[in-house]
């Protein structure tokens, strides 16, 4: 099925483009943190995810425990437990147990947001063209920024700083737009996050355990007052 | 180089992250029925995404004033459903035109 190949790289691109930039902001923020350029290239192509990679450079760099490591790792990305979840039957029978394992490896926020766009059952080789230049372009755009990082002035490094936490800004907000409960959860979340980083007594708390904290409080409560189950259930139909 | 210290550290933290993205996708064929695990689920990502960003956004450029410029320029384009490029671009380009300014005016 070449078709379904070229069709899956035409969906692809735009999300490798976007990841050129975002990536390129993560190669400048590691080699600033402290990494080598070989080590930003490596982390963005073991993991290729861009909240849980910007977690790890700071633990990493300031040499932090393999638990608060594992941990935030598992919290912040918790959710692709969810998306693998929903993209295992979305899935076409021809993807073989083997094709799950590669496809798993690059299961980004944005190549599952395509995937489950799609109108029907995706193929093994619409995904293997899905995830092959979004996995591309967040490597390369690694290597550039770490590489780039040292060169470029201070005022641009500092502009592209930015950069990963817009790209937050705009999955946290229109999602809370279109729902009250999720607003009332970012809220909640930002409110213990300022807890957590202004408190003296709190600041002595690792930053990773703290994310995790705030996070999952934020989420029980909600889950616990605002269940959500309706939502989900029809994204799976 | 990467020493021997830094592949431990990659380990966890791509091991971790594949686990979770491979355990559901090839063993898990049936629905999660739990409510509440369900909704945890759901509202787990814009938590972490919210408490990695805010105060944080805030001291991540050279001036608080040009990050909070950002932080709203991010904050108007997301409000308008821009895409995540458009969004990013938009903070970046706050920070460096406000950054551009503040020399001029002290």
């Amino acid at each position: 099925m070449k078709q379904d190949f070229s069709r899956g790289i035409r969906d692809g691109l735009p999300i490798c483009f976007g990841y050129l930039s975002v990536s390129f902001a993560f190669g400048i923020f590691a080699v600033a943190s402290g990494l080598g350029t070989l080590e930003a290239l490596l982390l963005s192509m073991a993991n290729v995810t861009s909240a849980g990679q910007f977690a790890a450079v700071p633990i990493i760099a300031a040499g932090g425990s393999l638990l608060e490591l594992a941990l935030i790792q598992l919290v912040i990305n918790a959710r692709y437990a969810l998306m693998s979840l929903s993209l295992s039957q979305k899935l076409g029978n021809d993807v073989r147990t083997r094709d799950r394992f590669l496809i798993a490896f690059v299961n980004t926020d944005e190549v599952f947001a395509v995937a489950s766009g799609q109108k029907d059952a995706v193929g093994r080789q619409y995904m293997f063209g899905l995830i092959l230049t979004p996995f591309l372009g967040w490597s390369l755009g690694t290597l550039l920024g770490a590489a780039a990082g040292d060169i470029l002035p201070t005022i641009l490094v500092s502009a592209l700083g930015v950069a990963i936490y817009g790209m937050f800004v705009a999955i946290v907000l229109p999602a809370s737009k279109k729902s009250r409960p999720t607003a009332v959860c970012v809220l909640l979340a930002v409110a213990l996050s300022c807890l957590f980083y202004y408190v003296p007594a709190l600041q002595k708390i690792p930053s990773g355990f703290a994310i995790i904290i705030c996070a999952v409080a934020a989420s029980a409560v909600m889950a616990a007052v605002r269940p959500v189950v309706e939502i989900k259930e029809e994204e799976n139909a | 180089m990467p020493d021997f210290r830094f592949f431990i550290y990659l380990a966890v933290t791509a091991g971790v992250t594949y686990l979770i993205r491979m355990i559901p996708l090839v063993l898990v064929r049936r629905k999660i029925r739990n409510r509440f695990l369900l909704s945890f689920l759901y509202y787990i990502p814009y938590a972490v995404l919210s408490v990695m960003t805010v105060p944080a956004i805030f001291y991540a450029t050279e001036s608080l004033w040009s990050a909070a410029t950002g932080f709203l320029a991010a904050a108007v384009a997301a409000y308008f459903e821009k895409s995540l490029l458009f969004v990013a671009a938009s903070a970046c380009g706050a920070v460096f035109l406000v950054e551009m300014l503040i020399p001029l005016l002290g």
